[in-house]
């Protein structure tokens, strides 16, 4: 067999081409799916409530990931700011994830019950208000808007059928849990749901 | 032994691909250096054609296939030397440390550093009363880059607060300025409960009690007339916790109302919403996340705040 042959034969190339690709992925990902660190949650975990899921929901839309990492890093410097490092156990019932790779504003992954409820929707409103030097933008708006209680037990069914252990009891009451509710609420609880299981700083 | 959850199928999963691959690479630079018959001699043309281009049959660089054989003599002593091998540790034993595995890990290495480092200088730091620490340059200067971590997102990097955060350095103390009662606030937090007042006053009752309040904090904006009607009012649902004479009272979080200096704004309009709806502001505990001798720095720098 010469590179001609490879050359030549647009089949053979692709198949080639897939296996060559696929090696880092078969030592470094595929093993992942089968260890208990990385599947099974942490000790203490619940799955998000219904608000905390459609809080979820509006922090994607709003890509604040791409500012705001959720992944404290096994450094000092990262555990001293931020409390103790991320595991994996914690990210098992995110679907995706939101661990981010950039930071522009803090990192994210135990901020919750670190500031108020009432700082929260006063920064979100305008983060320059509590934080002169902030620059991120304002999501006032998100205080107008209210949450699709119809929709929130078919989030809450998919991400079941994904693993996350919701009841059918809990799908049922979701609806009345969020109705009414805005998306300012729903990110906030959100955010103080975020990191608080493995409290041991 | 390093503990690790990897089963042995999947340890050797990642052994033979990760060598299989090295050495395919190593096979595959081999083959397509190879020379064939029929192949055109050294540094003369191949005989391809493209729109009249031709190709001359050069070997490879020398050093980009130097280069090559290097990173593959690299990864084989980086996998001899570091864990990569499934559960191969390594030689050198090197773990950068996660919730299996932390002993003698990188993180572990490098907190304990800075424990024996750091710990003797907070631990003497401790051991004097705060109002002294207060006046260390040292001590203030650690204290202020804790302040400026844990607590300049709510009270500002100036410590002066912001609407519904208060101010600490105006010499005006929520919750009290002592020593005691500001390292009680930093490690266990604080909750007010000023609750609504909308239902039992009615409009024209916090209207009367706001201007009461302005006329307290000896405000000229205050209309007198409804002032004193606001008063007794005051007295009935207000000076519980604020105080006959509008002090405060610091074990409640119940604001001086004399100072004229507004947690929730002075205007007329901030003081009815605050009658009318109430406010809970909430200061988080700290005490876990610092741990008592960084709590005791801190609040050192904090009760300097209003006394420079």
């Amino acid at each position: 067999m010469s590179h001609e042959v490879v050359e030549k034969n647009i089949g053979l190339m692709v198949v080639l081409i897939v296996l060559v690709i696929s090696v880092a992925g078969l030592v470094q990902i595929v093993p992942l799916f089968f260890l208990t660190s990385t599947t099974q949650p942490i000790e203490g975990m619940e799955p998000r409530s219904a608000l905390e899921l459609e809080g979820r929901d509006i922090y994607i839309r709003e890509g604040c990931y791409t500012c705001h990492s959720q992944m404290i890093r096994p450094f000092r410097a990262e555990t001293e700011r931020y409390g103790h490092f991320s595991v994996a156990g914690e990210s098992v019932w995110d679907h995706p994830f939101q661990w981010g790779s950039k930071r522009t504003g803090p990192d994210l992954a135990r901020v919750g019950g670190r500031y108020s409820d009432d700082w929260h929707r006063l920064h979100l409103i305008d983060p320059r208000a509590v934080v002169p030097e902030s620059n991120m933008p304002a999501y006032a708006f998100l205080e107008r808007r209210e949450i699709n209680a119809d929709l929130t037990p078919r989030k809450m069914r998919a991400q079941q059928r994904l693993g996350v252990p919701y009841t059918d009891e809990q799908i049922a009451a979701a609806s009345d849990e969020v109705r009414g509710k805005t998306e300012m609420d729903a990110l906030i609880a959100y955010l103080q749901g975020l990191g608080t299981v493995l409290a041991h700083w | 032994m390093n503990e690790h959850d990897m089963s042995t199928f999947w340890h050797w999963w990642v052994v033979v691909l990760t060598l299989a691959n090295i050495a395919g690479i190593y096979w595959l630079i081999l083959w397509t250096s190879k020379k064939r018959p029929g192949e055109a001699a050294e540094g003369a043309e191949t005989g391809h054609s493209w729109d009249g281009l031709t190709e001359y049959n050069n070997p490879l660089p020398r050093w980009w296939l130097w280069m090559f054989y290097i990173t593959i003599l690299f990864a084989l002593v980086y996998l001899v030397l570091y864990p990569g091998l499934g559960r191969y540790a390594g030689i050198l034993g090197w773990h950068s440390g996660n919730e299996l595995n932390l002993a003698d890990s990188q993180y572990i290495r490098e907190q304990q550093r800075a424990e024996e480092r750091y710990q003797p200088i907070f631990a003497a730091m401790a051991d004097r009363d705060i109002s002294s620490l207060a006046r260390d340059f040292d001590a203030l200067t650690t204290g202020r880059r804790l302040y400026l971590n844990y607590c300049a997102t709510c009270h500002g990097s100036d410590a002066r607060g912001a609407s519904g955060f208060p101010n600490l350095a105006n010499g005006i103390w929520q919750w009290g300025g002592s020593a005691e009662e500001i390292r009680h606030s930093i490690v266990h937090g604080r909750q007010a409960a000023m609750p609504g007042l909308a239902a039992a006053l009615g409009d024209e009752g916090v209207e009367q009690v706001a201007h009461y309040v302005l006329q307290l904090s000896g405000r000229d904006d205050a209309n007198s007339a409804l002032a004193s009607e606001g008063e007794s009012k005051y007295n009935m649902f207000c000076s519980g916790c604020h105080g006959a004479e509008g002090k405060g009272m610091a074990m409640l979080g119940a604001p001086d109302l004399t100072a004229n200096t507004w947690l929730y704004g002075g205007s007329l309009g901030a003081i009815k919403k605050t009658i009318a709806e109430g406010r809970a502001g909430v200061m988080p505990a700290f005490g876990e996340l610092l741990g008592e001798e960084r709590a005791h720095v801190l609040s050192a720098y904090v009760y300097s705040l209003d006394r420079q």
